[in-house]
């Protein structure tokens, strides 16, 4: 398309923005709103998602060693634990060190441990994963990889608890990309029904463009633009409308709350301007599946 | 004689008929519309003027013979090169058909726009044949606020503006008074003058005795003698555009 012409089109979308500015502000307005809606979710998503990658990042499993292990064999031992695949260290905490620490913690029940004979507790292996391939299901067959050890006694894997968050977190995962989808939709058939009722209205000036010897595209196009402008207008709002919120609440919350446990984050650039190009690519959609039934010859 | 007639011809139709359903709104119409002619299509209300006219700028699709534009088949172009046999016509119609919410200017630049011109050569253009039409003042005026012969002579620069080969036009004078129906056919000739071929459907039997130029009748959708002796020619103004 000439430059010429594109800017020809673009005056004559917004032309006709103008002339028929309240059908499309109250578009841009239901636009906004979805996109708040779906942006606010993909906050959400994204700063759960760095609450729960900070606490898997935690997760290491303890494989408690049989008693009548050699000090001999935990070499090849730790080297096969190693080889296994998602583990990125392993470390041996002798028992005599175990202890030690364990008294340190209960430096108050001191008294429980001078009648002792033997160290009741066993040489541990503490595994820790690679961040890259944590998800629970892996730790739980790494565990069990572990456990088939003949001189491993029993696995613990702490913070069992996370599998049931993480297994919450994955359901609002997929009930946030359903209500994405679902505003998404709504947006593409807003957008479609107000191009139908301008289209509506105007059919008799398209008829007189055709008889002009107007192509449809040259019909169309500007239809095309204003569908995207409102997009991209109505996307633009609601990233703004959820920055503003955002700053309000992150302005007014303690810094002491969550500076040890975590950074409450906007959007990364990349996603509000993903979300931007959805908003404007369901812009283009709506027009497109409007005009598809119109302009037949 | 008939051989050079042919060659000549912009316009040829070939058996062509036009139903609706079961009606018969052209019946085995068979014409040659030379170059530069003017041609006047009258007869009774309903039958097959305007049919005949929307035939050829592709208004409607014929449902049986055949129509050559200036040697393109009409019955085998494809959907996508129907606007470009439309920028061959200029098409005055007997209600105007201006877009009510554009300008004058803008009415009559969109011919222009649609073919890719140039803003400066479309203004240059617009202001010109305004200026012919006598309607250079009311540039940024909207239809609805000219009086029925203003209207019509913006539908006359929007039909010549592109300089089109054929001009069509559809009972140009039936909603006028006869001043301003004065006007509008001495426009008509002399977009005829200056080389284009004009068609003008029509039932008005002053028009057909003043306008000179072919006569063809047409009577429930065939083509007949004309009943009434041929036309007198009535030299009237002549506006060269």
């Amino acid at each position: 398309m000439k430059t010429g012409l594109s800017l020809f089109f673009i005056k004559r979308a917004f032309q006709d923005m103008i002339s028929n500015r309240f059908l499309h502000i109250v578009t841009i307005v239901t636009i906004a709103l979805s996109i708040l809606i779906v942006s606010a979710f993909g906050l959400f998503y994204t700063n759960i998602n760095e609450i729960m990658m900070s606490w898997k990042k935690g997760v290491k499993i303890m494989a408690y060693l049989n008693k009548d292990v050699e000090k001999i064999q935990l070499p090849e031992l730790k080297q096969k634990i190693l080889s296994l695949y998602g583990v990125s260290s392993v470390l041996f905490i002798p028992k005599e060190e175990a202890l030690e620490k364990l008294k340190q913690q209960m430096k108050r029940q001191v008294s429980l441990f001078e009648n002792l004979k033997e160290n009741p507790l066993p040489d541990v292996f503490e595994v820790r994963m690679i961040p890259s391939t944590q998800n629970w299901g892996k730790v739980e067959i790494l565990a069990a990889q572990i456990e088939l050890f003949p001189q491993v006694a029993g696995v613990e894997y702490g913070q069992r608890w996370l599998s049931r968050v993480s297994g919450i977190f994955n359901l609002f995962k997929f009930a946030g990309t359903a209500m994405c989808i679902v505003f998404f939709m709504a947006s593409v058939f807003i957008v479609a029904n107000t191009i139908r009722l301008l289209f509506f209205s105007r059919r008799e000036e398209f008829e007189i463009m055709r008889l002009v010897g107007a192509t449809d595209g040259f019909i169309k196009a500007p239809f095309y633009i204003e569908g995207m402008i409102q997009g991209a207008i109505g996307g633009l709002a609601g990233i703004l409308i959820l920055f503003i919120i955002y700053f309000v609440i992150t302005s007014n919350v303690d810094p002491g709350i969550s500076s040890g446990f975590f950074t409450m984050r906007f959007l990364p650039v990349s996603t509000s301007i993903g979300i931007l190009c959805g908003s404007m690519f369901s812009g283009w959609l709506g027009c497109y599946l409007s005009l598809k039934q119109f302009l037949k010859y | 004689m008939t051989e050079n007639k042919a060659e000549n011809a912009i316009i040829r139709m070939f058996h062509v008929h036009k139903r609706y359903g079961k009606k018969n709104a052209l019946a085995d119409i068979t014409l040659d519309v030379e170059q530069n002619e003017l041609l006047l299509v009258t007869g009774p209300s309903g039958a097959g003027k305007s049919t005949l006219l929307r035939l050829l700028y592709f208004g409607e699709a014929l449902t049986e013979g055949q129509i050559l534009i200036d040697g393109m088949n009409l019955s085998r172009i494809s959907k996508n090169r129907i606007p470009l046999v439309r920028r061959q016509f200029g098409i005055i119609f007997q209600d105007y058909k201006l877009i009510p919410t554009k300008t004058v200017y803008e009415n009559i630049a969109l011919v222009l726009e649609v073919k890719g011109e140039k803003t400066r050569f479309i203004q240059k253009k617009v202001g010109s044949v305004l200026r012919t039409v006598g309607m250079e003042e009311r540039i940024n005026a909207f239809p609805p606020s000219l009086s029925g012969g203003e209207q019509q002579r913006i539908a006359v620069a929007r039909a010549v503006v592109g300089d089109p080969k054929i001009i069509l036009a559809d009972e140009p004078t039936g909603s006028l008074d006869s001043e301003s129906a004065d006007v509008i056919m001495s426009l008509l000739k002399g977009v005829h003058d200056r080389g284009a071929t004009v068609i003008i459907a029509t039932h008005d039997k002053e028009i057909i005795h003043n306008t000179g130029g072919r006569v063809i009748y047409l009577k429930d959708g065939c083509l007949m003698e004309p009943p009434m002796p041929e036309p007198q020619t009535d030299k009237k103004k002549t506006i060269t555009l």
